[in-house]
């Protein structure tokens, strides 16, 4: 019997699409897993596999400079992102509900930050911070002032962005409804239009965060001289050779940046906690 | 005089950048009265209603819910709660807490919520479905999470716009037998916005027509449809045939007019007082009224003789389109009474068109 035809949605029967989905694959993550594998490689040159260690992850975990810059990216990471939502949602939604004079003027300096090349950005906050004679030896973790304020600047753009796509598809009727029912204007930001914003604030907060915690070039231009991140660290340590110390802390970074995701997507799901009170 | 009015509206106007979109109302809708607002899309009926929860404030006049002056009165201060025409069901919450909204945010008492959430749901039909969530319901069933959210707050008027809108024809008059029941069940003032007239003309104690922001008349569905006090009243309920004519003799018993049927003759006593030199008139006749003959009709009727043009049968009834000598097509309304009868006349025929004068109307607006 002859095999039917795949249909045009049937995209698994047909074996050249199936093959570009591995190679789709493989070209995506196959780096991933290298780096993951090799922070096991017991060789300190790490180009050929000389067999299964944990040293480096305690060799890493040794390196104070190390730690350090990994704490300071989380805590950068954590206060621009959370900087960065307030204001990316209160500029999301008064791009959504109000009508002003100049309104395309502000949407589009809001998407300023991400047009420009990050290069630019770097120097222009770089020669910000040195005219306005900013402090530079404040006490830890003051000293992340200007770094969290340059992750800030191009992180809310992001937020604003996906907040305000998020609140296009909300019913206006909804917040009348609310205040119909006898509610207040903070009332009805809390109960009806925070919970559906939640899903654009949480996928903006995520995106804010990745985009911190790897950020090198804005970091690289605004961080003191005694302040290091883990982007900025770790490249001053592969200019002297890759150790799998460098791919045990990267492979940190990767576990880390996977929970606090799946923990994001757990709080994604509002109707299924509806549903568990039962 | 009569019961005072739940809700007053005093010369109300409202202005959206220049246009006007309700011009110079004035309305008194009684206590406990099933009030349809009814017209034209965009005739500013919505814009009337939202007015009066509040959501728009009137560029001129006042409104007055239960002698107390809304002015400054915020939505959520209003004694009046609204069924929106998106129904507005907050998706990310159950049937329970939708209907519980509106007591939890004024702070009702934590044991009093449970017992009347459950009252509501049962006055909607909705008892046993407190936890589906709303994408779970149909469009009926959204309509009436709508419907108990806002009785359960107990208003003195319960706004509605459009609620029957987006139901499919069956589930939109089981719906209106619904709210019929619900309105004389709880006994509270409704005020609803349609653009249907049928809708209004069934379940409505009065009515109001606007067309283009203003109101053009008030009244009970059957002085409505019978006595309607213009042409455009005439023409939006119902259907009717409206010929122009001009009244050429102005006696005290009668009336003559030369129109596009030819001259008629009424007698004063039949038609009230419409005192009218040689004005335009309007004469309008319902098709229902109209019957159809092979012979000339009898005197005292007026008639007029022209060719079946079309013919559209209806399953009740069928309409014949008759062309006048003159060119007009005049529509009768026949109602198809025996089983095999078959259709009352045939395209070509010569026949005659003819009703009393008595179910003339005659319209000077």
């Amino acid at each position: 019997m002859a095999r039917e035809r795949a249909g045009p949605l049937e995209y698994s029967r047909k074996v050249w699409v199936r093959a570009w989905l591995v190679a789709t694959f493989v070209f995506l993550y196959a780096p991933i897993v290298i780096l993951i594998a090799f922070s096991f490689n017991d060789s300190r040159r790490n180009i050929v596999w000389r067999g299964f260690t944990l040293e480096y992850y305690d060799k890493a975990w040794q390196n104070a400079s190390l730690i350090e810059a990994f704490a300071n990216s989380i805590v950068i990471a954590l206060l621009a992102t959370a900087i960065s939502t307030v204001i990316g949602a209160l500029l999301a939604l008064a791009l959504w509900r109000f009508r002003f004079p100049g309104k395309p003027a502000v949407e589009g300096a809001m998407a300023l930050p991400i047009v420009i090349p990050e290069i630019c950005m770097g120097v222009a906050l770089l020669a910000f911070f040195v005219r306005t004679g900013w402090p530079t030896a404040l006490p830890w973790p003051l000293n992340l002032g200007p770094i969290v304020i340059g992750h800030v600047a191009f992180c809310f753009p992001f937020v604003a962005i996906v907040v305000r796509a998020r609140m296009a598809g909300f019913d206006r009727a909804l917040e009348e409804a609310s205040k119909d029912l006898g509610a207040g204007e903070w009332q009805t930001f809390r109960r009806i239009t925070l919970p559906y914003m939640k899903p654009g604030l949480i996928a903006g907060a995520l995106l804010a965060m990745t985009l911190s915690l790897d950020d090198f070039i804005i970091t690289f231009f605004t961080s003191g001289p005694e302040t290091l991140t883990f982007p900025v660290k770790v490249y001053s340590m592969v200019r002297f050779g890759a150790t799998p110390e460098v791919n045990a802390a990267s492979t940190a970074l990767i576990v880390v940046t996977i929970v606090l995701t799946v923990i994001a997507m757990r709080l994604q799901r509002p109707t299924q906690t509806a549903e568990a009170g039962a | 005089m009569s019961a005072p009015a739940i809700v007053q509206i005093e010369g109300v106007t409202k202005r959206f950048a220049g246009v006007v979109a309700v011009d110079d109302v004035s309305l008194e809708i009684r206590p406990n009265e099933f009030f349809a607002l009814l017209g034209p899309s965009g005739c500013g009926k919505t814009t009337l209603l939202r007015i009066l929860a509040g959501f728009e404030r009137a560029s001129a006049g006042r409104v007055l819910i239960d002698d107390e002056d809304m002015a400054r009165v915020p939505p959520n201060r209003r004694p009046v709660n609204m069924v929106f025409q998106s129904y507005a069901v907050f998706p990310h919450m159950s049937v329970a807490e939708n209907v519980a909204y509106g007591l939890r945010v004024t702070g009702a008492p934590r044991p009093e919520i449970g017992p009347r959430v459950k009252d509501a749901l049962a006055m909607v039909r909705l008892s046993g479905l407190e936890e589906r969530a709303p994408d779970q319901l149909s469009g009926g069933q959204r309509q009436r999470v709508a419907l108990a959210r806002a009785l359960i707050k107990r208003p003195k008027v319960l706004l509605l716009d459009e609620p029957l809108s987006a139901l499919d024809r069956k589930l939109r008059e089981e719906m209106q037998l619904e709210l019929v029941r619900l309105q004389q069940e709880v006994g509270i003032t409704f005020v609803i916005v349609t653009h249907d007239q049928e809708e209004a003309l069934s379940m409505a104690d009065r009515i109001g027509v606007m067309d283009q922001g203003r109101l053009l008349q008030v009244a009970a569905p059957q002085e409505l449809y019978e006595t309607p006090s213009c042409r455009m009243v005439a023409d939006f309920i119902g259907k009717m045939n409206l010929f122009a004519g001009r009244v050429i003799d102005a006696r005290a018993d009668v009336l003559r007019i030369e129109s596009e049927l030819g001259e008629l003759r009424f007698e004063r006593a039949g038609l009230g007082a419409q005192e009218s030199g040689s004005a335009e008139i309007g004469v309008a006749v319902r098709p229902e009224k109209i019957r159809l003959s092979y012979a000339p009709p009898s005197d005292g009727l007026i008639g007029v003789q022209g060719r079946v043009a079309q013919l559209a049968y209806l399953g009740d009834a069928s309409l014949v389109y008759v062309d006048t000598s003159a060119g007009r097509r005049i529509t009768c309304r026949l109602p198809n009474q025996h089983r095999g009868a078959g259709m009352p006349a045939a395209v070509g025929e010569i026949c005659w068109v003819a009703w009393e004068p008595a179910d003339c109307l005659l319209l000077t607006e």
